[in-house]
């Protein structure tokens, strides 16, 4: 089964510490080895792109920036066999922010995407 | 009647717990095997560390660093256990007067014991072949490493296997006492061994994925579960061995084939043969992953290849073989782009270098399919001729098919009811039946003019 993890968190002023950084690496190295994390990547500021919304029937494109104070900050797909596991990867991903980022807030978003045996048939 | 908070507390820390295990497991194993030099022994170490989280943390709270916490925990037992054994062998030492005992156990364990993470990609590909040592029988080798590298308990693999959880145990024990007995350590396979080695690891991995993709026996003709186990390893095996074109080949294979997982399952669960499924629910990203995977191991084939082609000998890569021709069907956008002609010509080589009835089956479909159905069944009469197909149901399936091509129905009729009499799956049975039905009608009809179409798959 799949979960898809979306970092969102405050518009940040500054750079991430580098030390997070290589410390994010080393964990998607470490999933990404034990199979588990078949995709990720940081996401540019909403600002740079645009939404297209439907709205009482009228469709309508906007580019960015936009008014929210929170941002889409990175994402992140895995492929585990509970949802324990995903949270897991997501716990220590998290802990890494705590721990090397002070000050930091955010939150991460653990959403199963729906797979095969969210359909499977009636037994 | 609701649970007390803190029973769905401690429920909650079980999960985690579990998780935790998936994760760690293979890592904690493979750094103990290296102290102790025993996988069996290792492997128990873990447990205990795993049973004293079970015990502490549902009270205390995950710790921070919970692999950190198992490894600490088990790393002090195998210190504990190490010390006693090396007393042991001062004492024997000392009996013996040989002045080189007493020596030797001044090396630090504890410096050892630190540099453990260094290593780990080591460790975990010498866990891989030891769990998979060809001296141990096959179902020792997947109880061995589902249960070391997987992270599976006993109960999960029973449930994998569809055996009681004690039968789990018994071979979980077995697997264990048989590393004993054939005195198997914990050491990298030297480089003239590799390559048989390597064939063994290979072995479990695609049997693990096959049990799952058409389970052999129970109502359930799939169990995705087991697929999504085997892929993990493969994905594993592919990170510590990158350069082994087999390895990347197996793995391109297995992506391929789990990207049919959702389609093959009709909406009442009964079988989608490959030709009738819809293709928009293959599953892109393992077909990206597949096909990434595959051109590697194709890059690597054609130096393994030229190499084996300097020293006079023939390569033989069944599993990048089997990837590239799952790789054609997964580049047909529809059932009818498929290049038919191109696939029996890769089963040719592969029927070559694996030579099994399963093989020629396939080989006989394709060969149909290219438009020969006539040649199709002369393969088949190889095939048939093997004691191994005799109760096989794919075979008299397969024969149908081809008879049908030829619109000899009649006979494409009785085959199908003659699978359906053999297979033990109950799905399957019900779509053999269908087929002699439709072949029924065929002939009929007799005219010929508006034949179903036919599918080109039964193994895959």
């Amino acid at each position: 089964m799949r979960y898809l993890v979306l970092l969102e968190g405050p518009q940040a002023t500054t750079p991430p510490p580098p030390a997070l950084m290589e410390a994010i690496a080393r964990l998607g190295e470490e999933a990404t080895m034990s199979g588990t994390l078949l995709d990720t990547a940081g996401l540019a500021s909403g600002a740079t792109g645009s939404q297209v919304s439907v709205t009482s029937g009228a469709l309508r494109v906007t580019d960015g920036p936009f008014t929210e104070s929170k941002e889409l900050i990175s994402y992140a797909l895995y492929e585990v066999s509970s949802k324990e596991e995903a949270v897991e990867w997501t716990r220590r991903f998290m802990t890494l922010h705590k721990d090397l980022w002070p000050g930091w807030e955010g939150e991460a978003r653990v959403l199963k995407v729906l797979g095969p045996e969210d359909f499977a048939p009636p037994r | 009647m609701p649970n007390p908070p803190d029973r769905i507390h401690s429920a909650a820390v079980h999960g985690a717990i579990g998780a935790i295990w998936r994760i760690e497991s293979g890592r904690l194993i493979a750094g103990l095997a290296r102290i102790t030099g025993d996988l069996s022994q290792a492997e128990d170490m873990a447990h205990e560390a795993l049973l004293a989280a079970l015990e502490r943390w549902p009270a205390t709270g995950i710790p921070p660093n919970p692999g950190g916490w198992l490894m600490t925990t088990a790393k002090n037992k195998a210190i504990d256990a190490a010390r006693r054994e090396r007393n042991y062998q001062r004492k024997l030492a000392l009996v013996a007067d040989d002045p080189t005992g007493p020596a030797s156990a001044t090396d630090d364990l504890d410096d050892i014991v630190d540099r453990l993470d260094d290593h780990i990609s080591d460790d975990l590909l010498r866990l891989i072949f030891t769990a998979c040592h060809p001296a141990l029988p096959l179902e020792a080798r997947v109880a061995l490493i589902l249960r070391c590298l997987g992270g599976l308990s006993t109960e999960e693999i029973a449930r994998a296997f569809l055996i009681s959880d004690s039968t789990a145990a018994q071979r979980i024990v077995r697997a264990k006492k048989a590393l004993v007995e054939k005195s198997i350590r914990f050491v990298m396979p030297t480089a003239s061994e590799i390559e048989q080695r390597l064939t063994s690891v290979l072995e479990v991995i695609y049997l693990l994925f096959n049990e799952g993709y058409s389970a052999t026996s129970g109502e359930d003709w799939m169990r995705p579960e087991l697929c999504a186990d085997a892929l993990r390893l493969a994905r594993l095996l592919a990170q510590l061995a990158p350069d082994e074109a087999e390895v990347l080949g197996l793995l391109a294979l297995l992506e391929l084939q789990a990207s049919r997982l959702a389609a093959r399952r009709g909406p009442d669960g009964s079988p989608v043969l490959l030709l009738d499924q819809d293709r928009r629910r293959w599953d892109r990203l393992h077909i990206r992953l597949g096909l990434q995977a595959l051109a590697k191991a194709e890059r690597l084939a054609a130096r393994h290849v030229n190499a084996r082609a300097a020293e006079g000998d023939t390569a033989s890569l069944p599993y990048t073989l089997q990837a590239s021709i799952a790789a054609c069907h997964a580049r047909a956008a529809r059932a009818e782009d498929t290049d038919w002609r191109r696939i029996a010509n890769l089963y040719d080589v592969l029927s070559q270098v694996w030579p099994t009835p399963v093989v020629d089956l396939n080989r006989a479909v394709a060969t149909g399919m290219a438009g020969d159905p006539a040649a199709g069944l002369e393969i088949l009469e190889a095939a048939a001729s093997s004691p191994a197909t005799s109760n096989y149901p794919q075979l008299p399936a397969v024969r149908a098919h081809l008879l049908s091509q030829l619109d000899r129905h009649d006979e494409a009729a009785d085959r199908y009811r003659q699978a359906a009499a053999l297979t033990r799956n109950a799905g399957e049975r019900t779509t053999f039946l269908a087929r002699a039905d439709t072949e029924v009608a065929l002939s009929v009809r007799d005219s010929g003019s508006d034949r179903s179409r036919p599918d080109g798959e039964f193994t895959q």
